[in-house]
C-alpha cells in the first residue's frame, strides 16, 4: 500500500516540474491563441544559458544564474514577439506554428554549434540529495519539493496578475477582442509583447530545474514539448491552474505505470492523455464559452 | 474652431473602397448624427476616427491637429471614444472591469467609477457580474460607461438602439443628452433616423461611401432625407423618413446575434457570482 502511495507521491513531484514547463506555453495559448511549437527548444537553451552563465561568472549554484537568466530570456521573449511574432497573429492559426517551429529548428542546431551534441547536466548539489521524511514514512526529494513549491508560487504568482493587476486586465481584455482593447488606450502589441516575456521567464525557470533534474542535449526539446501540450490539454486550454494539475495527472500517470513496468513509465503518461482527450475532450477547466 | 475636422477622407479594405472623399465637422458641445443604410459606410467612418481603420495624412484634424496614422491608443488617449457597434464587451470581465479598461490609457485623468455610476446607477448592483449576464439595455450602458470614463472630448457612438427596445432606447438617448450638456461633443451612428435627427443639431447622411445630404435637422425635409437615405427618387415618397425605426422588422436583425455577441476569452477564469 504504501508502496502506491509513493507512486503517486513521486508523481505529484515529478508532475510539478511537467506544470513547471508547460506554464509559459499555456499564458501564451491563452493570451494571443499562439502554439509556440519551440516551447521546449527554448526551455533547452536555458539550461545551456545556465550552464554558461554558472561557468562564465563562477558561480556556486545553478540556481543563481536566474538572476541574469530571468531578465535575460524575459528580453528575449519580448523582442522575438514584438519582432517576430505579433506579425504572424491572426485568424490563420497556421502562421506561428510554422514560425515557431522554423524558430525550434533555429534553435536546436544553434545549440549543437554552440555546445556540441554531449549531454550535460546542472549539478544542484546537496539539494539533489537531501530529502525529507514525511508522514506515513515516506519520503520526498528536497529538490522535488521545492519544484512543487516553485510551481505553485508561478501560477499563483501569475493568476494574481491576470486577476488583479491592470496589466492582467489588459491581457485578458486584449485577449477577448483585440481590435476594442486597443481602442480603450491599450497598446496591444506591447502588452502581448510583455505575455511572452513572462513566459519565457517561466520557460528560464523551467530550463533550470530540469537541468538540474535530468540532463539534456540539444535535442532533448520536443521530447519536452510533448509533455508540455499534454499537460496544458489534460487541464483545459487557457486555464493556468489546469495546467498545472495537467502536469500532475500526466507525472503520478508515469509513475503508476512505472511500477508495472519501468518501460511502461512513458507510454502510461501518453495513454492517461489519451484518455483523458477521449472522455474529456475539453480539458479538466474548460473556458465558460468557446 | 471645430474640434473635429475630416476633410476628403477615404478609407479602404483591401480592395474595397468603403468611403470616398467624406467631409465632416463637429464644433465642440455639437452633437451630430450620422444616418444611411446598411453598407452605406457609417460604422467605417467612425472606425477610422478612432484609429481601427488606417486613414492618411491631415484629413482627420481633431483639436487641431491631425490624428490620421496614430494608433487606436494614441487617439483614445487625445481625447476621442467610441462606443463600439454590437457594443464589443469584454466577455471575461466583470461589468467593473469593462468599465476600467475604458480608463485605461488614461488612470490620472479618468473619472472615477463613482462618477460612472451615478450615471447608470443600476450598473453598481452589477459591478462584480460577468458582463455577459446583464440584459441588452444594461449592456449598452457599461458600453457607454466604458467609453465615457477616459473623459473623452468628443464621444462616438455607433448603433446605440441595435437590437433594444424603443423604450430602453429612450432612456439611453436621454442620459446622452445629459453627456451632453457636460459639454461632450457626440457623433451617433443610427440607423433609427427619427431618434437621430430628433437628438442631433446636424445630420449627416451617407450613401455608398458619400456624403449625400447634410444640414441642420430641424431645417432638413423628410422627403430630402428620404432620397439621400435610399439614393433614389421614391414616387410613393409622401414625406415620410425612411421606415428604419428600430421597431421594424428584419431590419438589421440578421446582425443583431452576431455583432453583439461578445467575443470569448482564453481564460477559463476565477468563478464569478
Amino acid at each position: 500500500m504504501s508502496g502506491w502511495m509513493d507512486s503517486i507521491l513521486q508523481g505529484l513531484l515529478l508532475g510539478a516540474i511537467y506544470g513547471l514547463f508547460a506554464t509559459g506555453l499555456s499564458l501564451v495559448f491563452g493570451v494571443m491563441r499562439l502554439v509556440n511549437v519551440a516551447h521546449g527548444d527554448l526551455i533547452v537553451l536555458s539550461a545551456f544559458l545556465a550552464l554558461w552563465i554558472e561557468k562564465a561568472l563562477g558561480l556556486p549554484s545553478p540556481f543563481l544564474t536566474l538572476i541574469v537568466l530571468l531578465p535575460l530570456m524575459f528580453l528575449v521573449g519580448y523582442v522575438l514577439q514584438r519582432t517576430i511574432l505579433n506579425k504572424a497573429l491572426g485568424e490563420d492559426i497556421l502562421r506561428p506554428v510554422l514560425i515557431t517551429f522554423g524558430l525550434s529548428v533555429i534553435v536546436q542546431n544553434g545549440l549543437l554549434e554552440a555546445f556540441s551534441a554531449n549531454p550535460q547536466k546542472l549539478i544542484g548539489g546537496r539539494l539533489e540529495t537531501a530529502s525529507v521524511h514525511l508522514p506515513g514514512g515516506l519520503m520526498a526529494g528536497a529538490f522535488p519539493l521545492l519544484t512543487l513549491a516553485v510551481s505553485v508560487a508561478v501560477i499563483g504568482l501569475m493568476q494574481w496578475t491576470l486577476y488583479r493587476t491592470a496589466l492582467g486586465r489588459a491581457l485578458r481584455a486584449t485577449s477577448d477582442d483585440r481590435q476594442t482593447a486597443a481602442m480603450m488606450g491599450v497598446k496591444t502589441p506591447h502588452v502581448f509583447a510583455l505575455a511572452t516575456g513572462i513566459a519565457l521567464a517561466t520557460v528560464a525557470l523551467a530550463g533550470v530545474f530540469t537541468g538540474v533534474r535530468a540532463s539534456f542535449d540539444a535535442f532533448s526539446g520536443p521530447d519536452w514539448l510533448i509533455f508540455a501540450f499534454e499537460a496544458v490539454i489534460i487541464g483545459g486550454l487557457g486555464s493556468l491552474w489546469g495546467t498545472l494539475a495537467g502536469g500532475i495527472t500526466l507525472g503520478i500517470a508515469q509513475t503508476v505505470g512505472a511500477r508495472f513496468s519501468p518501460a511502461w513509465q512513458l507510454l502510461s503518461g501518453h495513454l492517461a492523455f489519451l484518455v483523458i482527450l477521449v472522455l474529456l475532450p475539453r480539458g479538466f477547466f474548460p473556458r465558460r464559452v468557446d | 474652431m471645430k474640434l473635429l475636422t475630416v476633410s476628403n477622407l477615404n478609407a479602404t479594405y483591401g480592395d474595397f473602397q468603403a468611403l470616398y472623399g467624406v467631409c465632416l465637422e463637429a464644433a465642440e458641445g455639437e452633437a451630430i448624427a450620422v444616418i444611411g443604410a446598411n453598407g452605406a459606410g457609417k460604422s467605417t467612418l467612425l472606425n477610422t476616427i478612432a484609429g481601427s481603420v488606417a486613414s492618411k495624412g491631415d484629413a482627420i484634424r481633431f483639436a487641431g491637429e491631425p490624428i490620421g496614422g496614430l494608433h487606436p491608443w494614441q487617439i483614445v488617449a487625445r481625447g476621442i471614444a467610441l462606443v463600439p457597434e454590437g457594443r464589443r464587451l469584454f466577455a471575461s470581465l466583470t461589468v467593473e472591469e469593462n468599465l476600467l479598461m475604458g480608463a485605461y490609457s488614461r488612470s490620472r485623468d479618468a473619472h472615477s467609477l463613482d462618477e460612472i455610476y451615478k450615471i447608470f446607477p443600476q450598473l453598481r448592483s452589477r459591478a462584480r457580474q460577468s458582463s455577459l449576464s446583464l440584459s441588452g439595455g444594461e449592456q449598452q450602458m457599461v458600453a457607454i460607461g466604458r467609453a465615457l470614463i477616459s473623459k473623452p472630448r468628443l464621444l462616438m457612438c455607433d448603433e446605440l438602439s441595435l437590437g433594444l427596445a424603443p423604450k430602453i432606447v429612450g432612456e439611453i438617448y436621454e442620459t446622452l443628452a445629459l453627456i451632453r450638456e457636460r459639454g461632450v461633443t457626440l457623433i451617433v451612428v443610427e440607423q433609427n433616423v427619427r431618434q437621430a435627427m430628433a437628438f442631433a443639431d446636424r445630420v449627416y447622411c451617407l450613401q455608398e461611401g458619400r456624403v449625400s445630404l447634410e444640414g441642420i435637422s430641424t431645417q432638413l425635409h423628410p422627403d430630402q432625407v428620404s432620397r439621400a437615405y435610399f439614393g433614389i427618387r421614391q414616387n410613393q415618397s409622401q414625406g415620410d423618413l425612411p421606415d428604419l425605426d428600430s421597431g421594424s422588422p428584419g431590419v438589421r436583425s440578421d446582425f443583431n446575434s452576431e455583432a453583439s455577441g461578445p467575443t470569448n476569452s482564453g481564460f477559463a477564469g476565477e468563478g464569478r457570482a
